[in-house]
């Protein structure tokens, strides 16, 4: 089970879907915080949905407002970096790019691509938080080989 | 001590980020460092939170993009009506957003995603601020500062029967500028040539007369005073950070107004050593130890006038004879020498009677900087002289001393008011280096260097030779916990980045190529 829990956060990370942020918030799991990463990944999911709102929004009334979207993604990447979350930040940064061409297409794009791996990761980490749970308190601070 | 594991329990830390996941982190990570952490996730509030409770906390952490408020905006409030260390967050490291940072007096601009060893370090920043004010209040007058820094120093720095304050800060002048040096071993990281903007005699009467138009100088607003001013090439920063000098310098009249341990006004200095410390503690205790060159031509001078050149006088390394007498040169300024620029410049009318009876001084180094009409000719004189008779006028060791104390107060950095010792990095500290300066730079400046090179040769990569050798102790602890300086270099934070803007007491000790550009200009700059 352990195991199981090892290999698909090793996957993770090999498949690019988390950074060594990650691995920093494990090292501040402790006996006083026994579940921070989950919790902080739970905190950041929640804020996260928000901000797609935000954006959805924005996008939706058509009328593009370059600066702003510009400001809503800057505040998206910067809570995307405190788990890590790469894939999601590397799509932050093609939509911020597309928003200084003002390109408003590529823009729609990109928050199309950004929304999906957003939502991959989400599954994919309660995913493993489940079986870390499951698996026994040690895993989660693990790291991976 | 431990080495590189040094971050003092119960730093009260603010942090501020609109962005809540962020907020668990760093309130995680800061708690990690034994710190005591209050989290807010609007400017608004964070500025509520400081104000209500003045001095609550040490230091200030903020993101810079916030919904309610620019994050730069919050950081130039706490600057100013606190004068709190700041620093700065982002996920964007954009070159032009750190130089606002920095502009706006941003202590240092953490990248996103943050690390442990930067939150680790940033007492740094605090120890540092509180080192600054002490030399700008100045001597007895600074009672306040953290509960932990007193602690520590009482713990690692204090030692000798000597007035405990002025040994204190003493010390703690010296623990600066071991941080710093220790900072600044990397030449790399040393030196910049940034254009500084150097508040002349005339510039700054232009800024007073602007204040005192305004009225009450607490409604005075940088805006405010700049427009009055109309010196177009002046920006608001300039004058945000010059107005945050002039105001610790007005507290600091007012404090010496109380200070008990001088007579009337003169800061006295008896023939004995001790009166001498206090006095040039008095002074501002990171000046005078700095401006040994008050200690070695002390050595020559009977009549050293200069207070700062009591700094020396404590210091048996360096074997400065400090001159007791530097009760006469203070008795004739208005404010007392001790003063930095600030006094030297405000009261000019009083001062030229005072200068031409006692040449050097304050205003013979800020003249030869920044050459006053009034002056002029008398600069002209002194300076020659001092060329010459380096070691043997009086007002010699004024001249050094004076011209770091002028710099002070002439020369607003960015806010952040420490001195490049950085430039002096310990090897370049090394005699061979002084002479290379030396020869770059003339009358001041030289005896300024001359001055460096005396505790040099005593310590190696220690500044602080001139300075009590009960702080030796400290200097230990120093030596362990500049290891964990080495951090600074390897940080790709701001940080790095800071040290030419580090001012000892706004003292500035420029490296070779800066030098004459120094002499040229004037002191720094911002």
């Amino acid at each position: 089970m352990q195991r199981q829990v090892a290999l698909i956060k090793q996957s993770l990370f090999d498949q690019g879907y988390l950074d060594e942020q990650f691995m920093e918030l494990e090292e501040l799991q402790d006996d006083a915080n026994p579940n921070f990463v989950e919790e902080v990944s739970a905190l950041y999911f929640k804020d996260s949905a928000r901000l797609i709102n935000n954006i959805d929004q924005a996008l939706e009334r058509g009328s593009f407002d370059f600066n702003r979207l510009d400001s809503y993604m800057h505040q998206f990447k910067g809570s995307s970096t405190s788990i890590g979350a790469s894939k999601v930040k590397a799509e932050c940064t093609k939509f911020r790019e597309y928003c200084r061409a003002g390109n408003a297409e590529g823009c729609l794009r990109t928050f199309q691509q950004l929304k999906k791996e957003h939502s991959t990761l989400r599954k994919k980490l309660e995913h493993y938080f489940q079986l870390a749970r499951q698996a026994g308190p040690k895993e989660t601070a693990r790291r991976p080989k | 001590m431990e080495k590189g594991g040094f971050s003092p329990v119960g730093l009260r830390v603010l942090v501020v980020d609109d962005d809540p996941t962020w907020l668990k982190i760093l309130e995680k990570m800061l708690k990690k460092c034994s710190y005591e952490v209050t989290t807010c996730g609007l400017a608004r509030e964070a500025l509520r939170l400081l104000r209500e409770r003045k001095d609550g906390y040490d230091i200030v952490i903020s993101d810079v993009n916030m919904p309610d408020m620019d994050g730069f905006k919050l950081l130039e409030h706490v600057g100013l009506e606190l004068d709190l260390p700041v620093i700065m967050m982002s996920v964007d490291g954009e070159t032009s957003r750190v130089m606002k940072g920095v502009q706006h007096g941003a202590c240092d601009y953490l990248l996103k995603p943050i690390r442990m060893k930067e939150l680790k370090i940033i007492w740094q920043h605090v120890l540092r601020k509180k080192l600054q004010e002490v030399r700008d209040i100045e001597g007895c007058g600074y009672e306040g500062g953290t509960d932990w820094i007193t602690r520590y120093d009482e713990a690692h720095f204090l030692g000798g029967g000597e007035d405990v304050s002025f040994c204190k800060k003493r010390k703690d002048f010296d623990f600066e500028k071991k941080l710093l040096l220790q900072d600044e071993s990397d030449p790399s990281s040393s030196s910049s040539k940034k254009a500084r903007v150097v508040w002349s005699f005339e510039l700054h009467q232009k800024f007073v007369n602007a204040v005192n138009q305004i009225g009450c100088d607490h409604k005075a607003g940088p805006k405010k005073i700049l427009d009055l001013m109309n010196v177009p090439w002046l920006t608001r920063e300039n004058v945000a950070s010059h107005l945050q000098k002039y105001r610790l310098y007005l507290s600091r009249l007012e404090k010496e107004k109380e200070l008990k341990c001088y007579s009337g006004g003169v800061k006295s200095i008896d023939s004995s050593p001790k009166d001498a410390e206090v006095n040039s503690g008095h002074q501002s205790p990171g000046k005078s130890s700095f401006v040994f060159s008050g200690g070695i031509f002390q050595k020559a001078t009977e009549t050293d006038p200069k207070p700062l050149a009591s700094a020396s006088l404590s210091d048996p390394n360096t074997d400065v004879i400090m001159p007791p007498k530097t009760k006469k040169t203070r008795i004739g300024f208005d404010p007392p020498i001790s003063s930095p620029a600030f006094d030297s410049l405000l009261p000019w009318n009083d001062v030229p009677e005072v200068l031409e009876s006692k040449p050097v001084l304050y205003e013979n180094s800020f003249l030869q900087q920044q050459p006053l009409p009034s002056q002029s000719s008398y600069v002209a004189n002194s300076a020659p002289a001092i060329m010459e008779e380096e070691m043997k006028p009086p007002y010699e060791t004024p001249v050094g001393g004076s011209s770091v104390n002028i710099d002070e107060f002439l020369m607003p950095q960015d806010k952040i008011p420490t001195v490049t010792i950085q430039d002096l990095d310990p090897s370049a500290l090394s005699s061979m280096k002084l002479q290379e300066f030396s020869s770059n730079v003339t009358n001041n400046t030289e005896a300024i260097l001359r001055s460096w090179e005396l505790p040099e040769s005593n310590h190696s990569a220690s500044l602080d030779t001139d300075l009590d050798l009960s702080w030796l102790q400290g200097e230990r602890f120093l030596a362990n916990t500049g290891l964990q300086f080495q951090d600074y270099s390897s940080s790709p934070s701001f940080l790095s980045e800071l040290p030419p803007h580090l001012w000892y007491g706004n003292e500035r000790l420029p490296d070779p190529d800066e030098y004459s550009f120094m002499v040229d200009q004037g002191l720094f700059i911002s």
